[in-house]
């Protein structure tokens, strides 16, 4: 079978080719943002080829130059674009193979391959890729025949490979922001409050006054932008612009709302799946709700987006998730054809999902639009990431739940407030040179749903069944690393631990009593060991050690993660571990560094995150309102993976935040003996609920 | 626009900029040295952080009208790819950071840290590098980065 991506992108060359002596092109559609995604999938093609790491040239991803494989979200990349390259490596090899064989008259088996030269018996043939290239076409389509190497014969696969974008990191360059432009325009954007704001007045004069330099005002709809060469003036204009803007239905930020239960109160749309309502019974029951609250992606860098039009090209440096489903955006935007617009990937700062890089890459292009021939570098600022970024959606979550006589959970109901999830394809440009068009409402998509990722908890439950009210929530919000799915972990993992106390159980018994699955017992027994475990103090000291456990997104990797904590006036981290089994790892130091990285986001999600809506929408616009886990708060944390060479690599890099929070809450009830449902876990939250009981 | 002379990785370098220019901001646009970042531009994260006269600091808020004759030391001046500092070598060898934009500042740190106390404790380590953020989590890693910097600097080549 020809993998999805491949299919899509039914040309060999377009993936892989040998332009000069001794090099490989490889060409994803996938983008780098800091998570290893090139190095994996080189590490997959060099293995497939058999040529060594440093032959390939992996073209940066540009419109035209690389496969459409859409964006790169979910933790998807090496399932779907690996598996593609994969199979684009396999074929490639194979027609090269033939070609070496039928020269020969032999069979291609009893040929090698040798850092790319074809191998006889030992006895190198003269003939290699690069010898064969000028009379191989690979204007072809796959044919879906070539077999890709089995496990037992990778080498370059299932090693540690050090990541190929890091190293211009360590010596000042590598991102967006630091491309050389010649003459370039500086431009700062001053953010309408909400869709329907318009502008009262604006004092330009005050403005350029305060800017104490020269500066072009962009001013159109309800869209302002200040452009000058000198990048103080536009910072000094944006600033003072605050002063002296006023609109009229400027939106208002409800602090109230900024609670998850808060959801509950807005409009909805229903969704319901799974088992019947249960019977009546007298067995015993339990009931719930967990909260957590919006939280900022908060990318270390501000967005930033570059864009040129000259003559009837537009050209756009951006560092959004993918570059084909931009240009589309910016086709729509500009009213130029997408063949006229080019996109190049550049790296910028970890995005965790949709931040506000496709917004800053709009407003480049929008401002270019209207000044041809100046480069414009528009640079957010703090305040704009914070406060106009996409967040990620509050979740409200109520389970309840039977256990029969053994205490064994047998009926499970979710019911899930949630705001959207995904909430691509347009840009806050828009509204603004159109104020009043309200955003499209929230997509609901019966088969997938961000809100619902793992919502019932990953073991062997009689019936299950899920309601989902997809709110439309008072902000913009859309995904954030592994969406729904974490919270509805960090809820389900409660609960059990929750049934295992009423029915008497240690939480890790429990768990293994309820899975049949020898994967998930394996990651179960193994955090067990590492934990420590067995020596676990019946609690209520102030110690506490929680665990946690899911299948991500009930068909992905299976991830056990333990804490150790101690509660004080507020929460410290003691240690933290990790089991997963990912079925076959590329990188795995790789996926070591990303399920590590998990950790300590969820770390801080669970313990400081919320962002506070107030005055003109969001209120928490830096990091002083916004914190987040520091140096000196964060444990030191064992990832192990369990080798599962033989069966198909599974996505890593969101999978470890759910159950990570779900251990925090976990260990905390053990450390307090009463258990606290609504994040964040904050030094008030805690004092609150000590006093309360 | 005056004249300003400022000691920058050891070289002076001297150019017109207004003295209410942030150092950050000369930093980039004036003298191309994209090392030092921009965050938060409130003295809040780290991402724009650089030794001044050996002391860690932010440079997005400092206006450089009040930097004559101080001597500034960031990324660039750590290392170069084909002579990298110790600590640059150690965070490629511990593969310590994800995306890497908090690592320009946090690396400069750790050389004003490792200048004062060559053999720091992992919690010494974390305590001064606290006022730097990483978003992605690879807080572990630095540590153990600069402690291996740390080990092999105390090794007399
Ligand atoms: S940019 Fe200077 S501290 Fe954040
Ligand atoms: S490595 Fe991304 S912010 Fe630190």
């Amino acid at each position: 079978m020809i993998p999805q991506s491949l299919q899509a992108n039914p040309v060999l060359e377009r993936w892989i080719s040998f332009p000069s002596p001794g090099k490989v092109r490889v060409a994803f559609g996938k983008v780098e943002y800091g998570q290893g995604v090139m190095t994996a999938l080189a590490q997959i093609v060099a293995d497939e080829l058999d040529v060594a790491m440093e032959r390939l040239d992996v073209v940066n991803a540009a419109s035209g130059d690389v496969p459409d494989e859409g964006l790169t979200v979910g933790s998807m990349s090496i399932e779907m674009s690996g598996a593609a390259v994969r199979a684009a490596a396999a074929e490639v090899r194979a027609l090269f193979l033939a070609e070496a064989a039928a020269r020969f008259g032999c069979s291609a088996d009893v040929l090698n391959i040798l850092d790319g030269e074809f191998v006889r018996s030992g006895v190198s043939t003269g003939l290699g890729y690069w010898t064969l290239a000028s009379a191989i076409d690979l204007k072809r389509a796959p044919e879906g025949k070539a077999r890709w190497k089995t496990p037992d014969r990778h080498r370059i696969v299932g090693k540690s490979q050090p990541r190929s974008d890091l190293p211009v990191k360590i010596f000042g360059g590598g991102f967006i922001q630091d491309i050389p432009l010649k003459d370039v325009t500086h431009a700062r954007v001053l953010r309408q409050p909400g869709y329907k704001a318009q502008i009262a007045t604006l004092d330009e004069a005050a403005i350029r006054k305060a800017a104490r330099g020269d500066i072009d005002i962009v001013r159109e709809g309800a869209f302002i932008a200040f452009l000058s060469k000198s990048e103080r003036a536009v910072s000094l204009a944006v600033a003072a612009a605050e002063q002296h803007v006023t609109w009229n239905e400027a939106r208002v930020g409800v602090p109230a709302l900024s609670e998850p239960v808060a959801l509950k109160t807005l409009p909805a749309t229903p969704w319901e799946g799974g088992a019947p309502p249960p019977e009546p019974s007298n067995r015993r029951k339990h009931k719930a709700s967990y909260g957590r609250p919006y939280i900022a992606h908060g990318s270390m860098g501000p967005s930033h987006g570059i864009a040129r039009f000259e003559g009837e090209t537009l050209k756009v440096w951006t560092h959004a998730q993918g570059v084909y489903p931009i240009r589309g955006m910016l086709a729509r935007i500009t009213g130029l054809p997408p063949e006229k617009i080019q996109v190049e990937h550049t790296q910028g700062p970890g995005c965790y999902g949709h931040n506000g890089a496709d917004d800053a890459t709009c407003d480049a292009a929008a401002i270019a639009m209207r000044r041809p021939g100046q480069t414009i570098r528009v640079q957010w600022r703090r305040e704009d990431e914070f406060g106009y970024e996409p967040l990620g959606t509050a979740m409200h979550i109520e389970l309840s739940g039977e256990i029969d006589s053994s205490g064994r959970l047998v009926d499970f109901s979710s019911e899930i407030w949630s705001g959207p999830h995904v909430s691509r394809g347009t840009a806050l440009v828009e509204a603004a040179l159109a104020p009043g068009t309200p955003p499209p409402p929230p997509m609901i998509i019966p088969f997938f749903s961000g809100g619902r990722l793992n919502a019932t908890p990953s073991y062997d439950i009689a019936a299950t069944r899920i309601k989902e009210n997809v709110v439309t929530p008072p902000m913009r919000t859309s995904s954030l690393r592994g969406l729904g799915g974490p919270v509805n972990t960090y809820a389900c993992e409660c609960f059990i631990d929750e049934m295992a106390g009423i029915a008497g159980t240690d939480p890790l018994a429990y768990r293994l009593a309820m899975t049949s699955d020898p994967r998930a017992v394996a990651v179960l027994e193994h955090i067990g060991v590492l934990s420590g475990w067995s020596t676990r103090s019946a609690g209520g000291s102030g110690e506490g050690l929680g665990l946690a456990y899911c299948r991500h997104r009930d068909r992905g990797a299976y991830i056990a993660v333990a804490v150790s904590l101690v509660v004080e006036k507020e929460i410290r981290l003691q240690r933290m571990w990790c089991v997963t089994d990912c079925g076959l790892v590329i990188n795995p130091d790789g996926a070591k560094n990303q399920i590590e990285g998990g950790m300590i986001m969820a770390a801080s999600w669970t313990l400081k995150e919320q962002v506070r809506l107030g005055g003109s929408g969001i209120a928490s616009t830096a990091w002083d309102d916004y914190p987040i886990l520091r140096f000196n708060e964060v444990p030191p944390i064992d990832v192990e993976l369990i080798d599962q060479r033989n069966s198909a690599p599974l996505g890593a890099g969101e999978i470890s935040l759910g159950p990570t929070m779900a251990a925090i809450a976990n260990a905390v009830a053990h450390a307090l003996g009463v258990r606290i449902r609504d994040l964040p876990y904050t030094r008030e939250r805690i004092a609150r609920q000590l006093l309360s009981n | 626009m005056p004249k300003i002379k400022l000691i920058v990785n050891g070289r002076e370098r001297e150019f017109e900029a207004d003295e209410r220019e942030t150092l950050l901001d000369v930093l980039r646009n004036r003298l191309g040295m994209t090392g030092s970042r921009f965050g938060c531009g409130a003295e809040q994260c780290g991402s724009c952080s650089v030794l001044i006269d050996g002391e860690d600091k932010p440079s997005c808020a400092i206006e450089v009208g009040t930097l004559k004759g101080k001597s500034i030391l960031t990324v660039e001046g750590l290392g170069t790819p084909e002579k990298p500092h110790p600590l640059q070598s150690a965070f490629l060898e511990k593969q310590a950071g994800q995306c890497g934009y908090c690592l320009s500042g946090i690396l400069v740190c750790a050389k004003a840290l490792l200048d004062r106390n060559p053999s720091p404790s992992r919690t010494e380590i974390a305590e001064a590098l606290s006022w730097h953020l990483c978003r992605c989590g690879a807080h572990n890693r630095i540590l153990d980065a600069v402690a291996l910097a740390a080990s092999r600097m105390q090794v007399p080549a």
